[in-house]
């Protein structure tokens, strides 16, 4: 694998830290003068999400990780395992609980998404920044109010449970913005 | 800018000289890495090295006898790029002969005081160790590891650890860059002054206390805007510090650097008593435009030019 100096770290570069795989987020040259340069890093652990800063002294340099985002479509749920198919090679993929995270609240059998592979394992899924999932259980819609104002809590088909108007009512198809989690609009068939 | 720096220094009879980019020396500074250049003259060929700062060109005119002077030129640094940073930049330097560091200093604020339009809240002067102190803790003089350690942990940088070690003026670069630099200067002038002798670079010892330098960094907004002394005039030491600084150099593997004998030549013909101090003008651009970046500044940066 690659290695990568701190002059090479961009936003987005794949690296290893601590033996976890992780994604440079930003990277701030600091130097005084007349003194020694260091990097001020702002890393994400792309296996638990967190993000972290590091320093480093200017020069240093890390190994890269064998991190690719690639498109999939979701298949089924299995119970244990999400299994999810590259279009491209056919491949199948399966991924538990723990690499699916929240992303599984809004994965609908043959959506497409992004699996995040690790040295070719799931590492990571983030579903598409708007999905269209059925409402399967909300309060009835109140007559007469089309603006919205308060909103009630409306279950989804995948789990997932959203502010909706009150207008909308159970088993229409809403568009919701994954990144949020927030209502966006009704989906006329 | 220039058109009012120009005028501050020629109210104050301060002359304009302009020195080579290029020129057969280097700095020595570890800490600065220098562009080269071949001077093609076949069958020869000699190596060019474009000036860090133009100090040493100054000092040999100071040295010829030239009086106070002031240059606006380029200076290039390898390897600097960053949100502050960019390899080609433009210096503002001047040195004044007879200045002890606090006459120098006062010019500094009367500059900024005309440059800023008197914008700027009421300048700030504060030693090295006091402000150190003040937002640190820590004693910048003296060094005790497990101090240091102790707080850069607090501090959650405890990267200090592993790259700092047993070097102190590793541990200052690293403490002032990210745990005092940030807080210097709120919309005023911050002077700190009295730089730890480990950090001395050109300046002169303090005659009162030798673990001090007359030495200055200039701030406003955290940005470190730039540096002066009270000048080292003694040739033997000079080049005590520049074979020092070449045998650092040599352990660390960096290019090697080419002692500017002609700078020592003039150094040993008598340095007249003298302050001098060089300000980064892009930066101070910066901060007048409130820009975020260096390159905002820039008619093309390193990535455009």
């Amino acid at each position: 694998m690659a290695v990568y100096s701190t002059n090479e770290f961009r936003s987005g570069l794949k690296i290893m830290l601590d033996n976890d795989p992780c994604a440079i987020i930003e990277n701030e040259f600091v130097k005084p003068g007349k003194g020694q340069a260091f990097n001020r890093v702002k890393i994400r652990n792309l296996k638990t999400g967190r993000v972290i800063e590091r320093t480093f002294k200017s020069g240093e340099s890390l190994e890269g990780a064998d991190v690719m985002d690639v498109e999939m479509q979701y298949l089924y749920n299995d119970g244990d395992y999400r299994h999810f198919m590259d279009q491209n090679t056919f491949e199948q993929y399966q991924a538990d609980a723990k690499v699916v995270g929240d992303a599984g609240l809004w994965l609908k059998d043959q959506d497409m998404c992004t699996v995040t592979l690790w040295n070719d394992a799931p590492l990571a899924v983030t579903p598409g920044n708007f999905v269209e999932l059925e409402i399967v259980e909300t309060d009835p819609g109140v007559r007469g109010d089309t603006s919205g104002g308060g909103g009630k809590p409306a279950r989804l088909s995948t789990g997932a449970v959203v502010r909706v108007p009150l207008f909308v009512a159970q088993n229409e198809v809403i568009k919701v913005d994954t990144r949020t989690g927030e209502y966006i609009s009704r989906v006329k068939e | 800018m220039l058109q009012r720096i120009r005028v501050f220094f020629a109210e104050r009879n301060v002359l304009e000289v302009e020195t080579p980019l290029l020129s057969h020396a280097s700095g020595t500074d570890p800490q600065l890495a220098f562009f080269t250049s071949n001077y093609e003259t076949p069958p020869h060929s000699q190596l060019l090295f474009l000036q860090t700062s133009p100090e040493f060109a100054m000092k040999r005119l100071l040295s010829a006898g030239s009086g106070s002077i002031f240059q606006i030129c380029k200076a290039f640094r390898n390897g600097e790029a960053g949100r502050f940073h960019n390899p080609e930049f433009t210096i503002l330097e001047w040195y004044r002969v007879d200045f002890d560091l606090a006459e120098l200093m006062n010019e500094v604020e009367l500059l900024f005081d005309i440059l800023f339009d008197g914008r700027l809240k009421t300048p700030q002067r504060i030693s090295y160790q006091t402000v150190f102190e003040q937002f640190t803790g820590l004693n910048a003089l003296v060094f005790s590891r497990e101090d240091y350690s102790a707080f850069a942990k607090r501090e959650h940088l405890s990267d200090a650890i592993s790259i700092c070690g047993e070097n102190h003026a590793l541990w200052l670069d690293f403490l002032f860059s990210f745990c005092v630099q940030p807080h210097l200067g709120k919309n005023e002038l911050c002077l700190v002054y009295g730089y730890p002798a480990c950090q001395s670079s050109l300046a002169r010892l303090n005659a009162k206390n030798p673990l001090i330098t007359e030495r200055v960094e200039v701030f406003i907004n955290g940005i470190e805007l730039g540096n002066g002394f009270h000048e080292l005039s003694d040739a033997e030491e000079q080049n005590r510090r520049f074979d020092a600084e070449i045998e650092i150099r040599k352990q660390n593997n960096l290019p090697k650097a080419e002692k500017d004998k002609r700078l020592l030549a003039a150094l040993k013909n008598g340095l007249p008593d003298c302050s001098g101090i060089a300000l980064g003008l892009d930066r101070i651009l910066m901060v007048l435009a409130n820009s975020r970046t260096i390159s905002d500044v820039l008619s093309f940066d390193i990535s455009h030019a």
